[in-house]
């Protein structure tokens, strides 16, 4: 390919291949300071080329490929080139790990334990370990959590979070603006923007952590606190998981051993504010 | 007139664990995962013992477990039809 790139992101590599100079920049932009991968050799390649050939320079449209390929991925128009590099990494991720059993989750670490927060998209568990990442804890990643087959760590996958809506604004308040990627409207998921992780979660990349808190976030109720049933854990985080099914019995033992490991609850909040107040609560009794 | 006779996978086929009283179990043939309650877990174990058909299956649970009569074989005959819909049994 004409471009590249290659990252490394917690324990996982990528190259990341374009027809374009434009997405490949951004991302450049976006990920200053992360490191290329030690041994030069990706465990997964993202490629960003032209639908049809003739699109590079009419109207062009970007189709995310990789060695992993979802046949119906739509591709994007061109100005959104980076949010097809950072699609094309979690779909390489999503379809192709088998190192770690991969939960959609996010989460961040305090004391060498670490909190796992899941739910549906919109439920606010990037933007809440966006804001933990900020006030004393450190960002292990915004979109996958990745659960260590043997030992049942937790590992971190600090990307850039990726923010949407409203979301933007409440971090934009509590970050300085470098940090940033380039704000892109009318996204298949809305308005989006990207946001570098700090120094500590970027300087600590390497490092695992002991899950000790598993929360089910959900914006837009009132403030509310519910137990939720271990057998009832374990199948929302089958849910979460994207290859719980391709690991088989290791997926299953490292997600029983996860579930009988932790504590767990579904949290409602109406504000950001009255989540971290939740969170920290919650974090202290689990402790 | 004795029943359809009904046959479990041997223990190493199924992973099991115990969250909250429910038994989550991995079926490695079909590689799927079930959450079942009481007494689900019970009749694969007894069903282990070799092929039985529910009478049968009654007088290995009654050996093991205290509990009255008709109440119990309704219930043994509803498991034992889930069982084999999730493929965790099968007709011998």
């Amino acid at each position: 390919m004409k471009h590249r790139l290659s990252l490394q992101i917690g324990p996982v590599s990528f190259r990341i291949g374009s027809a374009w100079a434009e997405p490949l920049d951004a991302l450049a932009r976006l990920y200053a300071g992360y490191s290329e991968p030690e041994d030069g050799i990706a465990d997964f390649t993202v490629r960003l080329e032209p639908e049809q050939i003739w699109r590079r320079w009419i109207r062009p449209s970007v189709a995310i490929r990789g060695d992993y390929i979802l046949p119906d991925a739509l591709p994007l128009a061109l100005a959104h080139g980076l949010l097809a590099a950072e699609m094309g990494m979690n779909l390489q991720m999503a379809l192709g790990q088998k190192r770690f059993l991969l939960l959609h989750a996010a989460s961040a670490e305090k004391d060498g334990r670490a909190l796992i927060m899941t739910g549906e998209s919109g439920a606010g568990k990037s933007t809440l370990a966006a804001l933990l990442g900020e006030r004393g804890w450190r960002l292990m990643g915004d979109e996958f959590a990745l659960l260590d087959l043997d030992e049942g760590r937790l590992h971190p996958f600090p990307r850039a979070v990726s923010l949407k809506n409203k979301a933007i604004a409440v971090m934009e308040q509590e970050v300085p603006g470098d940090r940033f990627g380039p704000r892109l409207e009318d996204t298949p998921k809305g308005t989006i923007r990207h946001l570098r992780p700090n120094q500590e979660a970027l300087g600590r990349m390497g490092e695992s952590a002991r899950p000790a808190l598993i929360l089910f976030p959900r914006f837009g109720a009132a403030e509310a606190i519910r137990g939720v049933g271990q057998a009832e854990i374990f199948m929302r985080l089958t849910q979460a998981s994207t290859n719980y099914v391709t690991l088989g019995a290791a997926g299953f033992d490292a997600l029983a051993k996860l579930v009988g490991a932790c504590p767990a609850a579904a949290i409602d909040y109406p504000d950001t504010g009255t989540a971290i107040g939740l969170v920290e609560e919650l974090w202290r009794e689990a402790a | 007139m004795a029943g359809p006779r009904y046959i479990a996978d041997p223990e190493d086929c199924v992973r099991s664990v115990t969250l909250d009283g429910l038994s989550v179990l991995f079926h490695r043939p079909s590689g799927m995962t079930h959450i079942v309650a009481s007494p689900a877990p019970e009749i694969l174990v007894a069903l282990r013992q070799g092929p039985a058909d529910a009478a049968e299956l009654l007088r290995r649970l009654r050996e093991a477990y205290d509990f009255d009569g008709d109440e119990a074989a309704d219930a043994v005959d509803a498991r034992l039809a889930e069982l084999e819909q999730a493929g965790l049994v099968r007709r011998a």
